[in-house]
């Protein structure tokens, strides 16, 4: 390690722990850290996330990691709003990763959706961060995955909003542990992709914009139709408005805590690390990678055989050791 | 008949109104300033008020701080009205108001102070600004959600074509789209659609008035239509904008025609007040601003038959800052000189019969049509806002690409830019107005005394009835009513604002940035995005930049263009619009982890506004640099630089490539980021190409 580099030892520790003993002070510097492409930084990155693994938490983090989903337009900033607010009422606090999916022609990108969010910036319990989808190959850019993990050791609750449907609550559920896809009446290209298959099916349905009336009303009947007829008896479709006075928002707070409840998370997670350290393992090694460890058969089959509380970077090292072998 | 009887008017025609857009500091300072106008022979009143009042906080709301009396004067309640207007016979007055979102509330006060003075409301005459799409696409003093602006609007245009009949509720503006970057056919099509969206909604509130009644309706709304007026802008390539202002004449008849009903040919009449062109005045040699503002002036009074009804000229020295009353007079002895010394008031129509101004017109027309058939399929104005915002931005940056490659001159900026030292800019404050920065506080403490005075039992009661007004299903209940009962109880500006946010809600319009179109990577810039990669590779990350605009400013042109040039240049943005405070600024600089932030005001606040954010920084720990951009007077530039502000731009640096490459070169000095740790982020300013005053 070079003399520049050994003055930060310990930097990523230190921030992994405080996230773990829930300081959301930490908040900022550890995002910069995961962000960050720089060959000492990704040490620092791991002895990060290192601290927070289920191994030494001595279980999954604890915060809800809900992925909130759906088309442009379709009044995702006005429900956080909302929802952010009545979370803090509560008493929880709330982190947000906000995924831009801006043209990248020049590489740049406008990071305008935290605008679009009304919160009290006096609020030190509330984070908002703004991140550019950045070069990725399928999910999200590893930043975010690492961020949400990151997060939800020290806040209750870690909502990532994307821009999208078809691929993005795809892609939000290798980390989300409930994923809510907001659709605003009369969108009927989200019943289409519903029926096709195109589109998971969610673990939460929001329709908005509930004060438009009878066109609420339908698009919510029309909704639960298309998920009973494809079977889904457990997808909870929650109508909203976000007009003063909003209306639905406890229930659908509700219907999130309610899905988590359900669900093994620690199975869940378990799953999602599997996979995105397959992945990361397949973006950086390839197809070779792959073929060196005999397929991607075996190498889920060597994940499987891992000790649960490892973390994706130890999962990502083991696929590489095997690799090597 | 000879043929010199029909080239002259058998008579000399009367001039149009003139004003001096005015207001500063407190009421009484701003009435002495308007008495000395009338006394200088200006004909009319033109108030400019302050930001707080336009957007409806009192001066002693946090959002207020640095703002209070800056770009015009602060009006909380009937006591600072009455203090205005002192002495001035309201029965005679001519009195035009740039208000907006608080329009209704500053009609009230205007009402009640016409009371006082012993003048009942229908004899009073002038006009409320009132167009609140532009605010949304442009100017951003709104207050509340487009439905509910709407409302309000419909509401004093019913109460009023009743009630003050002489007064004009609503002045159409396409001056600020122009100062946003429009093109002559944007600033016609979107005008024309704005006015159409209002005066459809003023059809549901007449009908809604006189249920059934077929044809009082129709009698009112060809009342309604005769009182529309429109406020718009002239540049400086004044034969072509001549031609805009009589296709605007045509379509306005056509759609009054067409979509109305109206026959009356005197309510057909376009009628519209001009404030002349403000994005074209240079920072750099201003005096030449001079030659520019006589020549728009010309676009605007040329021909009889397209001429203004009123005119205000801006000051040679707005890309300074605030103009002083000496340079307030000079634009009205242009008005003067214009009026009395030439003969343009002695023809006809010079163009009538032209092929080269009708040629004009006709390709205007033809573009402008097609533009408003956008809109409509948009849903109409209210509903496109935010396409006619990404288009406005997106001519904006074409305006500067012409301008940065040399392609548009600008004299004394881009071409011809070798000069002699001014003489006008050499006094102490540089040759322009510096508020008085005690005037906050006295205002504050005014406003206290003012409160604990009146009867408060009376402004509750008052205030709870605004509030069920506004509730009421259906809108059913014209706000105008108890919006005056308010006012005569004694109420406030911040007041009154805060119930009908309480009932409406907030709101932030389109930044517009989101959707403007990626610039090619071709010379300056392509080297620029190799200098951000090079960066990108040092920090470990991309590059991040906040561009914030603290205060009520809503100037956000220069904001705008610096986030998609940085964007355009390889940065992560985060731009989050106008009317930040400091803890929001300081928050996303935080949690956003930033390397660098620019901060925008053309409001004068500077002084007081920029060293709070840095203040705000530190508190949250935040280190990134700060660089700052707008108005910003020469003599000021140390003292934020003491601050702790590591640059600042002004209009003369129009070349927002070169600013960018400031700001990497800044970012990579000061070794930001990379290790973890928050990031310091320096804060840079951007104002480009808009001017302080352009506010009118």
């Amino acid at each position: 390690m070079s003399g520049a580099s050994r003055s930060q030892d310990g930097v990523g520790a230190v921030l992994g722990a405080r996230l773990r003993e829930r300081d959301l002070k930490a908040a900022p510097a550890a995002l910069n850290l995961l962000e960050s492409t720089a060959a000492a930084d990704r040490e620092q990155a791991a002895a990060l996330l290192r601290e927070i693994s289920p191994a030494a938490l001595g279980g999954e983090a604890p915060g809800h990691v809900v992925g909130i989903t759906g088309p442009p337009g379709a009044g995702k900033s006005t429900l956080l709003s909302a929802l952010l607010k009545a979370w803090r009422s509560e008493g929880r606090t709330v982190a947000m990763l906000a995924v831009d999916p801006s043209s990248r022609r020049s590489g740049g990108s406008l990071l305008g959706d935290r605008a679009r969010v009304e919160f009290d910036p006096k609020d030190k319990e509330i984070f908002i961060r703004s991140t550019s989808a950045g070069e990725r190959l399928g999910g999200l850019a590893w930043a975010t995955r690492a961020a949400a993990h990151a997060l939800a050791a020290a806040f209750d609750v870690v909502v990532i909003e994307t821009v999208g449907v078809g691929q993005a609550e795809t892609e939000v559920a290798d980390v989300a542990d409930t994923i809510a896809v907001v659709v605003q009446p009369g969108s009927g290209d989200v019943l289409q992709f519903l029926k096709s298959g195109i589109m998971e099916i969610p673990d939460v349905l929001v329709v908005t914009k509930a004060d438009l009336g009878q066109i609420a009303l339908s698009t919510r009947r029309d909704v639960s139709a298309a998920l009973r007829s494809l079977g889904s008896r457990d997808t909870r479709v929650v109508a909203v408005s976000s007009l003063s006075p909003p209306q639905g928002i406890e229930e659908l707070i509700e219907a999130l805590d309610e899905h988590r409840a359900s669900v093994d998370v620690r199975e869940r997670r378990l799953r999602a690390r599997r996979a995105n350290a397959l992945a990361d393992f397949a973006h950086e090694h390839g197809e070779r990678g792959l073929r060196a460890l005999g397929g991607r058969h075996a190498a889920e089959q060597l994940l499987a055989g891992q000790d649960p509380k490892l973390d994706t970077a130890a999962l990502v090292a083991t696929l590489e050791e095997g690799a090597r072998r | 008949m000879s043929g010199d009887h029909s080239a002259r008017l058998p008579e000399r025609d009367r001039p149009w109104m003139m004003r001096t857009y005015a207001g500063h500091s407190t009421a009484k300072a701003s009435n002495e300033l308007y008495r000395r106008n009338l006394a200088k022979g200006q004909t009319g009143l033109s108030v400019a008020f302050d930001l707080p009042t336009q957007t409806g906080y009192d001066p002693d709301d946090e959002l207020a701080r640095g703002e209070v009396g800056k770009v015009g004067v602060p009006v909380s309640h009937r006591g600072d009205m009455a203090a205005l207007m002192d002495g001035i016979p309201l029965s005679e007055m001519n009195t035009s108001m740039t208000i907006n979102a608080t329009a209704a509330w500053l009609l009230a006060l205007y009402i009640v102070a016409a009371e006082e003075q012993g003048v009942t409301q229908e004899h009073l005459q002038g006009t409320t600004q009132n167009d609140i799409i532009k605010e949304f696409l442009a100017r951003g003093t709104y207050a509340f959600p487009p439905a509910a602006s709407m409302r309000l609007i419909a509401d004093m245009i019913a109460y009023t074509v009743e009630h003050v009949p002489k007064w004009n509720p609503i002045n159409i503006c396409s001056y600020h789209l122009q100062e946003a970057g429009a093109t002559p056919v944007q600033e016609i099509a979107f005008a024309m659609s704005n006015a159409q969206a209002v005066l459809d909604a003023a059809r549901e509130r007449v009908q809604l008035a006189h249920a059934g009644d077929e044809q009082a309706t129709q009698k009112l709304m060809e009342q309604v239509f005769g009182r529309i007026s429109f406020f718009v802008n002239a540049g400086v390539r004044f034969v072509e904008e001549h031609a805009k202002l009589r296709a605007m004449g045509v379509l306005w008849e056509e759609l009054g025609r067409e979509r109305y009903g109206v026959q009356n040919e005197r309510h057909l009449r376009f009628r519209y007040g001009v404030q002349v062109n403000s994005l074209g005045l240079t920072e750099a040699q201003p005096e030449n601003n001079v030659q520019r503002i006589v020549l728009e002036a010309l676009a605007v009074t040329l021909g009889r038959d397209a001429r203004a009804r009123a005119i205000q000229l801006p000051a040679w020295n707005e890309a300074l800052g605030l103009p002083r009353p000496w340079d307030q007079q000079w634009s009205l002895r242009i008005q003067q000189v214009l009026a009395y010394e030439t003969d343009i008031l002695e023809y006809p129509d010079i163009f009538e019969g032209s092929i080269v101004m009708d040629g004009l017109v006709a390709e205007l027309l033809e573009g402008a049509r097609a533009e408003m058939a956008v809109v409509a399929e948009h849903g109409g104005a209210v509903e496109a806002v935010a396409y006619m915002k990404a288009a406005l931005v997106d001519s904006h940056r074409e305006r500067i690409r012409r301008i940065e490659a040399g392609e548009q001159v600008v004299v004394g900026q881009n071409r011809y830019a070798e000069t002699e030292e001014s003489p006008l800019t050499a006094d102490a404050e540089g040759g322009i107005l510096v508020v008085d920065p005690a005037v906050e506080a006295q205002q504050i403490e005014a406003l206290r005394a003012w409160r604990a005075a009146r009867d408060q039992a009376a402004v509750d009661a008052a205030l709870a009835e605004l509030a069920e007004a506004a509730a009421a299903p259906e809108q059913s209940t014209n706000l105008m009513t108890a919006t005056i009962a308010a006012a005569r109880a004694g109420a406030t500006t911040g007041e009154w604002s805060r119930t009908l946010r309480d009932v409406f809600g907030s709101y932030r319009a389109p930044t517009g940035v989101g959707e403007a179109a990626a610039a090619p990577a071709d010379g300056d810039l392509g080297e620029l995005r190799k200098e951000v990669a090079r960066l990108q590779e040092k920090l470990g990350r991309r590059p991040k930049i906040l561009v914030g605009k603290p205060g009520l400013d809503g100037h956000s042109n220069g904001a705008e263009q610096i986030a998609v040039r940085a964007r355009d240049s390889g940065m992560d943005v985060v731009y989050e619009g106008i009317r930040l405070t400091p803890a929001q600024i300081a928050a996303s600089a935080l949690q956003e982890g930033v390397h660098v932030i620019g901060l925008s005001i053309l409001s004068g606040s500077h002084r007081e506004l920029i060293p709070a954010v840095i203040d705000a920084l530190h508190e949250a720990g935040v280190t990134a640099p700060v660089v700052v951009g707008g108005i910003i007077p020469e003599q000021d530039v140390e003292g934020l630089r003491q601050a702790g502000v590591a640059a600042v731009y002004t209009p003369k640096d129009f070349d927002i490539t070169r600013i960018m490459r400031d700001i990497v070169e800044l970012v990579g000095a000061e070794g930001a980021g990379g290790d973890g740790a928050v990031a310091a982020a320096p804060v840079a300013v951007a104002g480009n190409g808009s001017s302080a005053n352009g506010a009118a």
